[in-house]
């Protein structure tokens, strides 16, 4: 058996007296879709949060490609190629579509101590941005401001600033939220399209959409993990049903 | 569509580079040469205004000190020519210098070690704690500078001459004003220049959103650092501009209420454009002398005034001169 892309032992996160984490051990195989779920406040965020960096854990470990990250500041996970994307839209309202992604195209290209050259007429740094743009179907939106977008638009930039780093592995929270059915399915489609291609961990509500697209889940539930698997798994797993699923059934 | 108001703004640019040469000679012949000297501080102002307009309105760090680094240049320029008077050595063996060309660089790298000291600290902290820092470490130079007893505590130094260039006869004031003017123009030349460059485009992402920018593997402290720095020693550049047009250095120069003004000339102007804050400190020093001219009491009546102005330009003078534009 390989080593996992990512895994995380005894890791612990409380907020005051609320444990957000309850020694969560998890494993994500290179290649896989694995998705997150759990009911609204089970720590998924939360472990987002700690796994991109933006948090420090309490306790326990992160291993990634390699490397324990666990101390690693957010940006230099990111630069070791763990992008993430936030449940809660997070974008840059004043640039436009372009100015974005080529922002987090730029974060990848080296050191940003360059004065003189405008940085969206540099082809080095446009055209990755493009083909992201492309891969989510924005690319025709790219000269329209960010603050003009749709929700759903916006929920897609999110998406290709994500890609555009060409990260090892994307943290996705919810990238749905709040989409329309029309947007949700053609996000899914884009999520299908990219599995296999790159590691994927989705934190995600949509059940039709996690049983359709992931290779395998993991089930969190007041901060711990109560059971990881296959679909197929999970779907029979009796105190999973208990848990979670029984009361969405 | 794109390109019409980029052409309002190129054909604004112009004419107000066109009306700033026009300055002096239209001066001269309405007989008020007297005011050429005060149209040179306008200008120093506005070069001070433009270097808080590249932390604040393109980082986002509302700095409430830059005043002090405004003092420190004029402190430079101020000291160099005190020691030339008196003869005395400085410390490190060096001499007084009255060369512009000595003095005024050595006035841009004080005030950018400052600008690295503070920025350092301040930079750790944001919002209204680093309004407050940067406040604090300003009136701290101030109490510093005031303290200075060989160079006049606070009453501060009188210049005996203004710094020496070339061969250019700074004392004659319209020679002055064209210096201040081909300075000020080539640091906002530069500048706007930088601020579409991969460094303009971090600072902007910081401003906008500084944990997105964390989380896209930006090292965010360090580029905050580096403009701090270039913005304050850009401000020294317009002390020791200041020094020479007022032929003085004093405490006064740092005091809290001119880190104030220039935060207004900034918000006023058009906060992130640079060349809005040149025009915020032409209208703020223009108002603040004919309103002195009309009545004492001109701090009534300037207060509502400005709140006026915020309130029917939000995206301040340069904002409605140039009209609607899209995203960079
Ligand atoms: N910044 C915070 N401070 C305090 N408590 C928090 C904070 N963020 C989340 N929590 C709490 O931690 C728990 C997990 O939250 P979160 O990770 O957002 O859950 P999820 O994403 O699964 O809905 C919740 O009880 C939430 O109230
Ligand atoms: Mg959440």
């Amino acid at each position: 058996m390989t080593e996992p892309l990512l895994h995380t032992s005894g890791l612990v996160k409380r907020y005051g007296g609320v444990i957000a984490t309850h020694q969560v051990a998890l494993a994500v195989e290179r290649g896989h879709l694995h998705a997150l779920i759990g009911p609204n406040g089970a720590g998924k965020s939360t472990l987002i949060g700690l796994l991109s960096g933006e948090m420090a854990a309490d306790a326990g470990h992160i291993h990634f490609n390699g490397h324990d990250v666990t101390r690693l500041h957010v940006h230099r996970r990111a630069r070791l190629g763990l992008a993430r994307s936030f449940q809660i839209t997070s974008i840059f309202k004043s640039f436009s579509v372009l100015a974005n992604v080529v922002l987090a195209v730029q974060a990848h290209a080296g050191h940003s101590f360059r004065f003189w050259r405008p940085a969206v007429r540099d082809p080095a740094l446009v055209g990755p941005a493009l083909a992201a743009l492309d891969r989510v179907g924005l690319a025709d939106r790219r000269h329209h401001a960010a603050a003009a977008l749709s929700h759903g638009e916006r929920r897609q930039l999110e998406l290709a600033m994500a890609l555009a780093g060409d990260p090892a592995m994307l943290l996705l929270d919810e990238p749905m939220a709040g989409m329309g059915p029309e947007d949700g399915r053609a996000m899914v489609d884009l999520l299908q399209s990219l599995k296999g291609e790159r590691t994927i961990l989705l934190v995600e509500h949509d059940m039709d959409a996690v049983f359709q697209l992931a290779d395998r889940i993991s089930v969190l539930v007041y901060g711990a993990v109560i059971a990881s698997g296959t679909p197929d798994h999970i779907r029979t797993d009796p105190e999973v049903r208990r848990a979670y699923l029984g009361e969405e059934a | 569509m794109a390109h019409a108001p980029d052409f309002r703004r190129w054909l604004a640019l112009a004419l107000l580079l066109i009306l700033a040469v026009a300055v002096p000679p239209v001066l001269a012949a309405l007989g008020q040469g007297f005011y050429i000297g005060f149209a040179a501080r306008v200008l120093i102002m506005a070069l001070a205004a433009l270097s808080l307009d590249l932390v604040m309105g393109l980082g986002g760090m509302i700095s409430f000190g830059h005043a002090a680094f405004l003092g420190l240049g004029a402190y430079v320029v101020g000291i160099g020519s005190w020691h030339v008077f008196d003869g005395a050595p400085l410390p490190f063996g060096l001499a007084g210098s009255e060369n512009a060309l000595i003095v005024w660089p050595l006035a841009m790298l004080v005030a950018g070690l400052a600008a690295l000291g503070i920025g350092a600290i301040s930079l750790r902290t944001t919002g209204v704690h680093f309004i407050m820092i940067t406040l604090a470490f300003a009136q701290m130079l101030f109490f510093l500078a005031g303290g200075l007893k060989t160079y006049g505590g606070d009453d501060g130094i009188t210049l005996y001459n203004r710094s020496q260039l070339a061969g250019l006869k700074l004392s004659d004031p319209t020679t002055f004003y064209y210096l201040c003017l081909g300075l000020l123009v080539t640091v906002l030349a530069v500048l706007l220049r930088l601020s579409s460059s991969r460094f303009g485009m971090v600072l902007r992402g910081v401003r906008d959103n500084e944990r997105r920018m964390r989380a896209l593997g930006f090292p965010t402290y360090r580029y905050k650092l580096a403009a701090f720095v270039l913005s304050g020693m850009i401000c020294g550049l317009a002390g020791a501009l200041l020094a020479n047009a007022s032929e003085f250095a004093s405490p006064a120069i740092m005091s809290w209420q001119r880190s104030g003004e220039l935060l207004v000339m900034v918000v006023l102007g058009g906060m992130g454009s640079l060349i809005g804050p040149v025009l915020g400190a032409v209208a703020l020093m223009v108002l603040e002398e004919s309103l002195a001219d009309l009545t004492q009491h001109w701090q009534v009546i300037l207060g509502p005034l400005l709140v006026l102005l915020a309130l029917s330009a939000r995206r301040g003078l340069w904002g409605w001169i140039k009209g609607r534009d899209g995203a960079p």
